[in-house]
């Protein structure tokens, strides 16, 4: 017989497996079980955008595009990058389409990582920095941030984590799993210290257009000086609500950018042709729906906090994306416990923090991209199972 | 209140009247003192005329048979479009009432017992009315949707586990 662990590649074996995984494979055997675990939009894709995508099926444009993608859609992403966020990017030679924002952080960090390599990875946050660096050989360099500062990266504490090997720094915001945001004064001072070293920065701006509050979000290559260090990964899947789709897309310096096409042309070909189309009327239409969504979002977000604050599991107040991030450390359980026992007493799946990185521990995630009858109902699970707690 | 909180705040008792002012005050970002000023006025200028359940009578064991009305009306000197549907609104049999552009005047939704009900409804107390030229009765066969909600099986949350 095969002995498979003398086949695998060690560097995969040794990944560990996402911890939200792990878990909600466990939710899903139980029955009447209340999910605040889903990180994505409930809404479903705004019709108009559906409609392109069938009318470009109906029209037969069935074939694969250019490597970059279209250019019609380069075009338009290059278009939306300006208005939104004042980004000038050339759609012929910064701009590319990938597979969701995932595949353009992965081509970002293979683009640029090599052996020895640290790469710094600002956490708690979206779980597959860490592993695409270890798959490059490169090192994964934890930033905790905290509570107390709003779960923001602060110029002290990349300061203290550079050394002559840093090469790139992953800066995921608005930030899943906290909904911690970066406001233009704290991009500048991140920006200062990053002037006059070679380091690179992937943006991770997925959920941009989920900021709450009067100021909009501001874009790390927005600020002066940074555009030539940064790779932009942005996507469809969080503003327009279309996940399924698959599609991203990755703006930066040509010279990266090039190498990144040329991983996607060897990995992937090209994103899908029927999600490029129904993208081009998604950037052209439905500023008009990502609007609607974060309205709907916000009243969600104010919910979810006051919720969870009343409880007394202290909640940091979320500028950006669709999750809370709730402390639970006065439970004195590990999150894991935390939400192991929560399931099993309430029916109600939230995330484990510490799937998000060690800095995660002793908070769980919650998404609120859900009803609002769906979140009155979890949160008073929720509150039953604290006071349960409390009295015994 | 803000004219924009007060829409957000009469979407939001729309979709569920069932929560409290202070859920409302704090989705909407004011305070409770406030909405419950926002309500009072609202109900008092008629903006908010009611707050009802939205019952599936399917699933229980009282039968009920609803039908839809279209009328063709010819106003006459007593009576004009809204008089007409002024006094057929009255009959309590009559669920909705709605003054109607394009082929016919005046759409009726209604429900009773029996269809027989129904026929004798319509037979006895519209028929009848002298500004009623005539009526065509549709007997709903199936409520998919009412008000918004699915009265159907909704679908399940269909988003399966990814990794993120």
């Amino acid at each position: 017989m095969m002995d498979y662990s003398k086949v695998l590649s060690q560097r995969a074996v040794q990944l560990k497996p996402s911890g939200i995984r792990r878990f909600f494979d466990i939710a899903s055997e139980m029955k009447d079980v209340i999910s605040l675990g889903v990180g994505e939009p409930d809404f479903k894709t705004p019709w108009s955008i559906r409609r392109a995508g069938i009318e470009s099926l109906e029209k037969g444009h069935t074939w694969y595009t250019a490597n970059a993608g279209l250019i019609a859609l380069r075009t338009e992403i290059s278009n939306y990058l300006s208005r939104r966020f004042s980004l000038d990017y050339d759609p012929k030679q910064e701009v590319f389409i990938t597979v969701g924002g995932s595949e353009a952080i992965d081509l970002c960090i293979r683009a640029i990582v090599e052996p020895g390599d640290e790469v710094l990875v600002v956490e708690p946050s979206f779980v597959c920095y860490d592993p695409i660096t270890r798959l490059t050989g490169g090192i994964p360099v934890p930033i905790a941030t905290k509570a107390e500062d709003s779960f923001r990266l602060t110029a002290q504490q990349l300061q203290a984590a550079i050394t002559p090997k840093t090469k790139l720094l992953i800066l995921p915001f608005p930030n899943n799993p906290t909904g911690g945001i970066m406001r233009r004064r704290h991009l500048e001072e991140i920006a200062e210290v990053l002037r006059g070293t070679d380091i690179m920065v992937l943006s991770d701006e997925i959920y941009a257009e989920l900021t709450y509050g009067d100021e909009r979000h501001v874009s790390f290559a927005s600020i002066e000086g940074m555009k030539e260090r940064t790779i932009v990964v942005n996507g469809f899947s969080k503003a327009y609500a279309m996940t399924g789709w698959r599609l991203g897309y990755a703006a930066g310096p040509e010279p990266v950018i090039k190498q990144m096409v040329k991983l996607h042309q060897f990995a992937i070909m090209c994103a899908p042709t029927t999600s490029q189309y129904a993208a081009i009327e998604a950037l052209r239409h439905c500023d008009p729906d990502i609007e609607r969504m974060r309205d709907e979002y916000d009243m969600r977000r104010r919910l979810v906090v006051e919720g969870f604050n009343r409880i007394g599991m202290t909640c940091f107040e979320p500028e950006g994306a669709f999750y809370v991030f709730p402390s639970i450390r006065k439970t004195g359980m590990t999150s894991n416990e935390f939400c192991m026992k929560l399931l099993e007493a309430e029916h109600v799946a939230v995330v484990p923090g510490d799937a998000f990185g060690q800095s995660g521990e002793g908070f769980v995630r919650v998404s609120y991209s859900y009803s609002v009858n769906h979140l009155v109902e979890a949160l008073k699970r929720i509150e039953r199972f604290i006071h349960t707690l409390e009295n015994n | 209140m803000k004219e924009q909180d007060i829409e957000k705040m009469l979407r939001l008792l729309a979709d569920n009247a069932k929560l409290s002012n202070a859920q409302i005050a704090t989705m909407i970002g004011a305070s409770e003192q406030e909405v419950a000023d926002a309500i009072a006025d609202c109900e008092k200028k008629g903006i908010i005329k009611g707050y009802r359940a939205l019952i599936d009578w399917d699933k229980t064991g009282r039968d009920l048979v609803g039908a839809r009305i279209e009328l063709k009306v010819i106003p006459n000197g007593v009576m004009g479009f809204e008089e007409i549907a002024y006094t057929i609104s009255q009959f309590r049999e009559v669920e909705t009432c709605y003054l109607m552009s394009g082929g016919y005047d005046i759409a009726l939704t209604i429900s009773g017992k029996t269809f027989k009900e129904i026929a004798l409804f319509v037979a006895h107390r519209l028929a009848p009315l002298e500004p009623v030229q005539s009526t065509s009765t549709h007997f709903i066969l199936r409520k998919y949707k009412e008000r918004g909600i699915m009265m159907v099986e909704d679908n399940e949350d269909e988003r399966e586990v990814t990794s993120l």
